[in-house]
């Protein structure tokens, strides 16, 4: 028994993009909520499941039910970092194929930008932080070292992540960087060192910003006023908290939890149109292009180079800029989704706003939408696609 | 059986002994498999047999970075995550050298040292990695 292709996302907002002064995370995150409503066309009352994961909110679907008045039949909070959203994707889509709940928002908020910069949400490592660590800075840090050393990779290869993503983002005006120019190899590396071997330019970028989609079952998605999105496959997994107790540097539960999600989908990663995964820094693009099999383990940094990533190369990957060069309010997984989501709704004719020249990828019909959380720890896949794909 | 609650839990008894000077580990006397950091149960199997025993302090730099940090701060300092012989991997930092002259597999040993003002264990190159 499957839950693939039981519910569809018909409705996604975002709110407060890049800077949103004067405003908490809750009225963020609230906006979203109304927005992604609006978009589905489907009543606040008629809104009984609700999932929320923020860093300013330790029990956040509590407090954004509390704070849209609703009362959820069934909710799930559930914090693994940045990719909570598409563990709550999959969630969600059990919840509505049991019958437990009927509408069902995920939502997450944040204001880390204007409120004073990086919200942490850990707690400190008891194991490690005597040392310093800047997590979750250090951690990719280390992992990148660790990459270099085993593969042979460059700090030039890597920089073309960052690079690409720049160029995606100058063809969104809703990025963060859309008016900052192109970016080239030679500035990535001459950026400044923060933890070497990552320089400034390696790093996500900090700003506000919220977002949310709603999901029914299928049924009823046909009938809804944007084309529906379905979810077709979807696996989480997770080995470690720390990064001293994550197995291999190099390889992430990428590696099971998008086997399974592609399995459930029964689509492998050659099918994907568009591939957005939660770049937090350059070096996690490379190893999930890997661990999600769009290459060979160690041939990530190969794979990148020349354009291959960026608009115009083989494979679309984080078309919005990323979190490098579009948003990243500190979780930024659903942000992931809602681009995955959108591009096949573009492709399908849906009006999802102005982009460059191949911003929107003609005929995207499936895209992954990959989460990441804590350092390089929780990993979780999302399969998603038009009801063609079905 | 001895219950889980007979004294002070694996993380007062292992900083207990760093402040006595001695780096112990543990070891699952069933698999033999060395344990770091210190557990309740032995990671994995859930064998309620772990046993603390001395690392011999001999490791290799798995991964390393250099944290920039302005000098009226305190300057730029290693985090490194090195790898026991006995098998378990920790985060430290590896002295006696710069923060960024820190490489990969780099041998090193363990030393006892106040760290964020408690002892901890840091590592010295005792020699160049290949």
């Amino acid at each position: 028994m499957s839950i693939r292709g039981k519910a569809a996302c018909v409705g996604l907002g975002m709110a407060g993009m890049g800077e949103a002064p004067g405003r908490n995370a809750m009225e963020i995150m609230a906006e979203a909520v109304g927005k992604a409503l609006d978009d589905a066309g489907i009543p606040l009352s008629e809104v009984d499941g609700l999932f929320a994961a923020t860093a300013f909110h330790s029990m956040a679907a509590m407090s954004l039910a509390e704070h849209l008045g609703i009362q959820p039949k069934f909710s799930d909070g559930s914090n693994i970092g940045g990719s909570s959203f598409m563990a709550h994707a999959l969630m969600a889509a059990m919840a509505l194929d049991a019958g437990l709940c009927n509408v069902a928002v995920i939502a997450y908020g944040s204001n880390q930008r204007t409120a004073g910069g990086f919200k942490s949400i850990s707690e400190p490592m008891p194991f490690e932080a005597a040392y310093g660590p800047r997590n979750p800075l250090t951690a990719y840090a280390l992992a990148t070292s660790r990459y270099m050393h085993e593969f042979g990779a460059t700090r030039e290869q890597i920089a073309e992540v960052a690079v690409a993503a720049r160029a995606w983002a100058l063809l969104n005006p809703e990025a963060f960087m859309h008016e900052a120019g192109p970016l080239t190899t030679d500035e990535v590396l001459a950026a400044r060192m923060i933890s070497d071997p990552l320089g400034k330019l390696d790093c996500c970028l900090v700003t506000d910003g919220g977002a949310a989609i709603v999901m029914t079952r299928a049924d009823r998605a046909r009938d809804s006023a944007k084309p529906p999105v379905y979810l077709l496959g979807a696996a989480f997994e997770h080995h470690h908290r720390m990064i001293s107790a994550m197995p291999s540097l190099t390889t992430t539960a990428a590696a099971a939890s998008g086997a399974r999600a592609f399995e459930m989908a029964g689509y492998g990663p050659a099918a994907m149109h568009t591939a957005q995964l939660y770049d937090a820094f350059t070096i996690n693009t490379l190893l999930f292009l890997e661990d999600l099999g769009f290459c060979g383990k160690g041939e990530g940094a190969a794979f990148v180079q020349g354009g291959a990533i960026a608009p115009g190369g083989r494979l679309k990957v984080n078309t919005n800029g990323g979190g490098l060069s579009c948003i990243h309010p500190g979780m930024y997984g659903l942000f992931v989704t809602i681009e995955a989501l959108r591009q096949i709704r573009a492709a399908l004719g849906s009006e999802e706003g102005p982009r460059g020249p191949g911003g929107w990828v003609d005929g995207a019909r499936l895209s992954v939408a990959h989460g990441n959380g804590g350092v390089l720890s929780s990993q979780a896949t999302c399969v998603w696609g038009a009801s063609e794909t079905l | 059986m001895s219950g889980y609650f007979d004294g002070p839990g694996p993380e007062a008894q292992y900083r207990a002994y760093l402040a006595e000077g001695r780096f112990m580990i543990q070891r699952s006397s069933s698999s033999g498999a060395y344990v770091f950091y210190p557990r309740t149960l032995a990671p994995g199997t859930g064998a309620q047999d772990l046993e603390w025993v001395e690392a011999s302090g001999m490791g290799t730099v798995y991964a390393t970075t250099c944290t920039r940090q302005r000098p009226e701060k305190g300057g730029d300092y290693n985090i490194a995550l090195v790898d026991l012989d006995e098998g378990p991997r920790l985060m430290t930092r590896v002295e006696g050298v710069a923060a960024d002259a820190v490489t990969i597999g780099m041998r090193v040993k363990a030393r006892i040292a106040e760290v964020g003002g408690a002892p901890n264990v840091v590592f010295d190159v005792v020699e160049a990695g290949a």
